[in-house]
């Protein structure tokens, strides 16, 4: 007879996803194994599998001795009922067997709208969902990711946090956690331990403590444990584990290509972005590390595309040594080598037309702001002159298509800079009218405008978030100033932006919130499929929380903030630095202009910060 | 051309067809068998899977064309190589290229469609069954992506069935069945019985591909 799950598979779409057995999937003989981790990814298995920091310690893990790490992703919303109507628990995908049998039970997250990801998964595994109301050693959860740099709305669930970068810390967490089963620790035993591992914060030794204005007036470290948690970070690339047998998924994912990270941090300090401050300081990979590792894990895949990854790929200084060799190797093999976020510059026009990437992807830039000034606010050094002159190079070469890419809501932004998007747009229309070789085939101008969420670690962590109700009227006053018929149009609904600005800079009491909006149906909620914003909406108003105070308000600089407990290496004298800077409209030049003094720096011990 | 016979099994009946041709592409790179391409635009790997298996379903006669790039490799060699990279469930039986026919010429195939009574199998289960598919007519709902939803008299693309018992809770429908033009989903003989004996839809029904036949009942390679 056919089991349960069997019986579920064909009724359910893209069933290759819940079974495993994919080329390069680790089995180990479980009489081997003495701790299993399930590294739970809290969306869909096409996204999780395209992570490339979850394919990085999923080997990390498993190449451990008595160590075995499966993987888990949250099931599609037709699986997720069936597996309620039948009472069918998560399970992981190596041994098909239940994650609640785990001893060790990992998250990694990257996106603020998965929180409710989490809180399903757990609850799907049947594991209770606050830290206190789990006691055994058996089962800890903890979690690592970008959103851990604020993981205080998750401060209830989770065990303790691991920030940073985790092929070191993560191995010191296991052979902890080996020790302590052996030896029969108890659940605080161990998390005292585990606390003294650099990099490791465990939430529940911390109070937070609130002013009568809802704002925080104290951080209480208890027991002895540190003020502030350093996150970890992997100081030379080259050395650094790298899983040169990666899995090969059965089912097309997102990104079903071989992945390459050639450095890491960013020299560029646009003043939004969270990971360009929080994944600091500049580390690089040498070009020959990365050739021969390109070369062993293509081989080992057989995938017919490669991409090389980075916050900004044109900041890699071996850029032009490594597609040199790649590019002859890649023609050999027929496999399709692609470099994105390159910068307009002429190197990268060269590199792209060799590439022939603008055949298949066309041009798209992110200029985020409208005008040159606001770009300065924004310290975007992208100007207008690149973005055109790149602009009629390619319509002279026949291409036809330009993707440009703006957020609304930024600090000081008036009408005039919304208005400049359309002011860049014609522009840019005017350029293919003057350089297209075939104006038959008509021009395609895609312009997207986000709504900005002011993230935590940046120099804009402080600052407002503006109404939804004035970022709708921004996004209508733009699209009223666009005439052409080339121009296609689309702003992100403010309700998702919302939210995720709420949690990145949210605090302790956004728990029951998260958890309410769970138990009312919430989850996969950045896909719009499911996202529902009245659960939201709701369970903030049935919890007497106003979102507002986490989004319009705006934060004070003497303010305690809910991640003061959290040191990501950029320190908050650069951040304010940087701030006021923003408002006098003053450029930071990138890093390797000379040294801004970001701070983060002093996270290296036996390498320089290579800016 | 070369053609190869592979078996779908386990929990490989989960991947889709354009999967399974991708899966495939993949484990010719690693094995270090270049695919010869296809010209154009963009060029794709010559892979071509005959008669596309549903998902969930089981096989052990599907066939595979391709052409190699660079020298001759001996067709075992093929078969192992590739073997050495396939996941677990996708297994090829044979490499050939002598006597690979023209896929027109296969039209028929075995199949088993398995069903599961959890409480058992129903008195009169069999004979009832074997009734239904002694009839002249046994209009099905077809779903078609062009067409909708469209009634199909399936009893014309049905030549011989017969029915066993496994065990006291299954019954395994043997049957052979049109699979080109007209061709028959195996699974429509498990909608049939759903639909015209109600009281026999079974707890849980899968299909698995046994043979592949041309028009004259020989087996199709």
């Amino acid at each position: 007879m056919t089991d349960l799950k069997h019986r579920i598979l064909p009724t359910v779409q893209k069933p290759a996803r819940y079974t495993g057995g994919e080329f390069g999937e680790v089995q180990k003989n479980p009489a081997d194994v003495r701790v299993r981790v399930a590294f739970c990814f809290p969306d869909t298995y096409e996204i999780g599998m395209s992570n490339v920091g979850m394919r990085i310690l999923y080997g990390v893990m498993n190449r451990m001795d008595g160590v075995w790490c499966e993987r888990v992703f949250a099931p599609w919303g037709d699986m997720d009922e069936a597996m309620r109507k039948y009472n069918l628990p998560l399970w992981a995908l190596e041994s098909q067997s239940p994650v609640k049998d785990f001893d060790l039970i990992a998250f990694t997250i990257g996106y603020e709208m998965a929180y409710s990801n989490i809180l399903n998964m757990m609850n799907l595994a049947g594991i209770p969902l606050h830290a206190k109301d789990r006691h055994d050693l058996k089962g800890i959860v903890f979690a690592g990711g970008v959103c851990t740099f604020n993981p205080e709305p998750l401060a209830d669930f989770f065990d303790f946090f691991s920030l940073g970068e985790g092929e070191e810390s993560t191995v010191e967490i296991i052979d902890l956690y080996d020790r302590a089963k052996a030896a029969g620790w108890s659940k605080e035993q161990f998390l005292r331990e585990v606390a003294g591992i650099p990099g490791v914060y465990v939430p529940g030794f911390y109070r937070h403590e609130y002013n009568p204005d809802g704002t925080i007036s104290a951080i209480v470290a208890l027991d002895g444990a540190p003020e502030t948690v350093t996150k970890r970070i992997v100081e030379d690339l080259d050395k650094a584990y790298w899983p040169e047998k990666m899995i090969v998924p059965s089912t097309e994912i997102v990104h079903d290509r071989a992945n390459l990270e050639v450095f890491r941090g960013c020299i560029r300090g646009c003043r939004f972005c969270q990971a360009g401050f929080s994944c600091r300081p500049v580390r690089k990979k040498s070009p020959e590390v990365l050739y021969r590792q390109a070369v062993q894990t293509l081989a080992y895949s057989g995938h017919n595309e490669v991409t090389l990854s980075s916050l900004s790929t044109s900041d890699y200084r071996g850029l032009k040594e490594l597609t040199d060799q790649m590019i002859p190797y890649c023609a050999e093999h027929r496999i399709n080598l692609s470099v994105p976020s390159l910068r307009a510059d002429n190197f990268s026009r060269e590199l792209m037309e060799k590439l022939q990437t603008l055949r298949k992807s066309g041009l798209t830039f992110a200029p985020e702001a409208g005008t040159q000034r606001l770009r300065d606010v924004i310290n975007k050094n992208l100007t207008e002159d690149e973005i055109l002159c790149t602009c009629a190079q390619a319509f002279a070469g026949g291409w036809n298509n330009v993707k440009l890419y703006f957020m609304l809501g930024l600090p000081t932004e008036t009408d005039e800079d919304v208005l400049g998007i359309a002011e860049l747009v014609y522009k840019v229309i005017q350029a293919w009218k003057e350089n297209a070789v075939n104006k038959k085939r008509g021009l395609r101008v895609h312009v997207a405008t986000a709504y900005f969420v002011p993230k935590p670690h940046t120099p804009f962590q402080w600052e407002k978030q503006i109404t939804p109700e004035e970022y709708l009227r921004r996004c209508r006053l733009l699209k009223d100033h666009f005439y052409s018929k080339s121009i296609e149009y689309n702003y992100h609904a403010p309700a998702l932006s919302r939210l995720e600005a709420v949690f990145a800079r949210g605090d302790r009491r956004l728990g029951p919130v998260i958890e309410e909006a769970v138990k009312k149906g919430a989850k996969l909620d950045g896909w719009d499929e499911y996202f529902n914003y009245s659960y939201w909406f709701d369970a903030l108003r049935e919890h007497g929380i106003d979102a507002d105070f986490y989004t319009t308000r705006g934060y004070g600089e003497d303010e305690i903030l809910p991640w003061d407990t959290i040191d990501v290496g950029v320190s908050k004298k650069f951040l304010l630095r940087e701030r006021r800077r923003a408002y006098e409209g003053v450029v930071t030049p990138d890093c390797r202009h000379g040294c801004a003094g970001c701070g983060a720096n002093a996270l290296l011990k036996e390498v320089p910060c290579d800016a | 051309m070369l053609r190869l016979l592979f078996e779908k099994k386990g929990n490989a009946v989960w991947i889709s067809h354009l999967d399974l041709m991708r899966l495939f592409q993949r484990a010719f790179q690693r094995a270090g068998l270049p695919l010869t391409h296809t010209q154009g635009f963009n060029p794709r790997p010559s892979v071509s899977i005959a008669l596309p298996l549903s998902v969930g379903v089981e096989s052990c006669c599907e066939l595979l064309d391709f052409d190699l790039d660079g020298e001759r490799v001996p067709y075992e060699q093929i078969r192992d190589r590739l073997n050495a990279q396939l996941v677990p469930g996708v297994h090829v039986l044979e490499v050939y290229a002598e006597g690979a026919r023209k896929l027109k010429f296969l039209t028929c195939l075995d199949c088993a469609v398995t069903l599961e009574y959890d409480r058992g199998v129903p008195a009169g289960a069999k004979e009832q069954i074997l009734e239904l598919f002694g009839r002249e007519s046994v209009p099905v709902e077809k779903k078609s992506k062009s067409a909708g939803i469209q009634e199909q008299n399936i009893i014309p693309m049905i030549h011989g069935l017969e029915i066993g018992q496994p065990d006291p809770q299954t019954l395994v429908l043997k049957a052979r069945v049109c699979c080109q033009n007209p061709a028959l989903n195996p699974m429509q003989l498990h909608a049939a019985i759903v639909r015209h004996l109600p009281e026999l839809a079974p707890d849980f029904a899968k299909c698995a591909r046994l043979e592949i036949y041309d028009n004259e009942g020989n087996i199709f390679r």
